[in-house]
């Protein structure tokens, strides 16, 4: 199994001089199968160059979205798969009580905000809410969980071949803890990131704009570390880095923690265009 | 332990914050926490106390209706919403981990998660009257 980071971004697209090392498009990741089977997680800006390299032999695409925000969704127009006449695409997204995926998608995929009805594409496309348990996608076992974040939000752990890949982008499990990190059984996020061979986290916010940021989902890079340290992950990924943050202060991030700790895991930037093997 | 879902960690957090007894059961009857406030009601810390099994909780907290009578447990607004997956509310009587007996307004209700999952339920305690040796 491959990852590789297409949009590290939260919140909203920053593209520029400054921002050129970490990336400017917002989340999406790539989940290459040992057999070719492709999963995108979120569907960010940065599925738009993701696009430019799918095979044109590929007969089916999954994306799975961990939440509707619109910086997890605003590439989801721009992925050449949806135009490929034939190409079986399926979106996966967290359950709604009231309206189902496709009505919650089409608010944006239709005009005006988009010129395109979804009944148009000529793809194969399938909506599912994703199940939150385990489930299988093309032999690759998936399990979603329901995380700390503003809205029904799902985290996604990816298994193959005993290796696995744990993605939660928005995930605040420090919000209203006592002390955090708490017992394992009630920390959010815990289940499905334990032991994970990856980990790719929320970090972003400086522990002092936490402070002023508290509820709005998200994680200060300590308390992203602290997860990681809780639930034994092997190498911890920093993502969705905030949009006010370039290279330098995104880079001086991830020093100031190795420097804090002394932690039996790595802790790497993340970095658009990145790749990692399992 | 496995860990429980998002939905009763945020109730524990917010619950963790209030100032009225707040008590949560799992889905499967189980006690799995009670806030500072309740803990003067039932008697005991939490911390001491611990997470309580569901076939433990009737011979713990002996319950009767207000006039002392007995009372049926599936009558309790915290067996309502956690078996019949409603509001309930009920005034009663039950023996606290002190060994007081108290008065109480019980509010509860179910939590029901996305996808239809029935998670728990929580339960509101308010004290009616001092409890008086039992």
């Amino acid at each position: 199994m491959d990852v590789t980071l297409w949009g590290t971004r939260g919140s909203l697209a920053a593209p520029g001089p400054e921002t050129a090392g970490y990336g400017g498009n917002t989340s999406c990741v790539e989940v290459r199968g040992a057999e070719g089977q492709l999963l995108i997680l979120d569907a960010g800006t940065g599925i738009r160059p993701l696009s430019a390299t799918l095979d044109p032999e590929l007969r089916r695409v999954d994306i799975l979205l961990t939440h509707l925000h619109m910086d997890h969704i605003q590439g989801l127009g721009f992925f050449a798969g949806l135009y490929k006449p034939g190409l079986e695409v399926h979106v996966w997204g967290p359950p709604s009580t009231t309206l189902h995926l496709r009505d919650r998608l089409a608010r944006y995929l239709s005009p005006p905000l988009f010129p395109v009805q979804m009944r148009d594409l000529p793809s194969r496309l399938t909506l599912h809410d994703v199940p939150l348990s385990d489930f299988e996608i093309e032999g690759m076992a998936v399990r979603a969980s329901l995380v700390c974040h503003p809205g029904p939000t799902v985290g996604y752990r990816i298994n193959e071949n005993g290796k696995s890949a744990v993605y939660l982008p928005d995930h605040e499990p420090a919000l209203g803890a006592r002390r955090f990190p708490e017992d394992a059984d009630w920390t959010s996020g815990f289940d499905l990131a334990q032991g994970a061979d990856i980990l790719i986290h929320d970090t972003q916010y400086t522990p002092g704009e936490y402070v002023d940021h508290i509820g709005w989902g998200h994680s200060s890079l300590p308390d992203a570390v602290a997860f990681a340290e809780k639930v034994a992950a092997k190498k911890m990924v920093t993502f969705h880095h905030d949009p006010q943050h370039d290279d330098a202060i995104l880079a001086r991030m991830v020093e100031d923690v190795r420097r804090a700790t002394k932690l039996p895991f790595s802790v790497i930037g993340g970095t658009e265009g990145a790749t990692f093997a399992l | 332990m496995p860990q429980q879902p998002i939905e009763l960690i945020l109730t524990r957090q917010w619950a963790s914050y209030l100032a009225v007894p707040v008590w949560l059961m799992s889905e499967n009857g189980h006690l799995v926490y009670y806030n500072e406030p309740a803990e003067a009601v039932l008697g005991r810390r939490f911390d001491e106390a611990g997470e309580m099994p569901a076939e433990e909780l009737a011979t713990i907290f002996q319950t009767t209706s207000e006039d002392g009578s007995r009372l049926d447990s599936d009558s309790l607004p915290v067996n309502i919403a956690l078996l019949e997956r409603r509001p309930a509310h009920l005034r009663h009587r039950f023996r606290a981990l002190d060994g007081q007996w108290r008065l109480v307004d019980v509010s509860a209700f179910p939590i029901e998660g996305q996808g239809g999952r029935h998670l728990g339920a929580v339960a509101i305690f308010w004290e009616v009257e001092p409890g008086a040796e039992g």
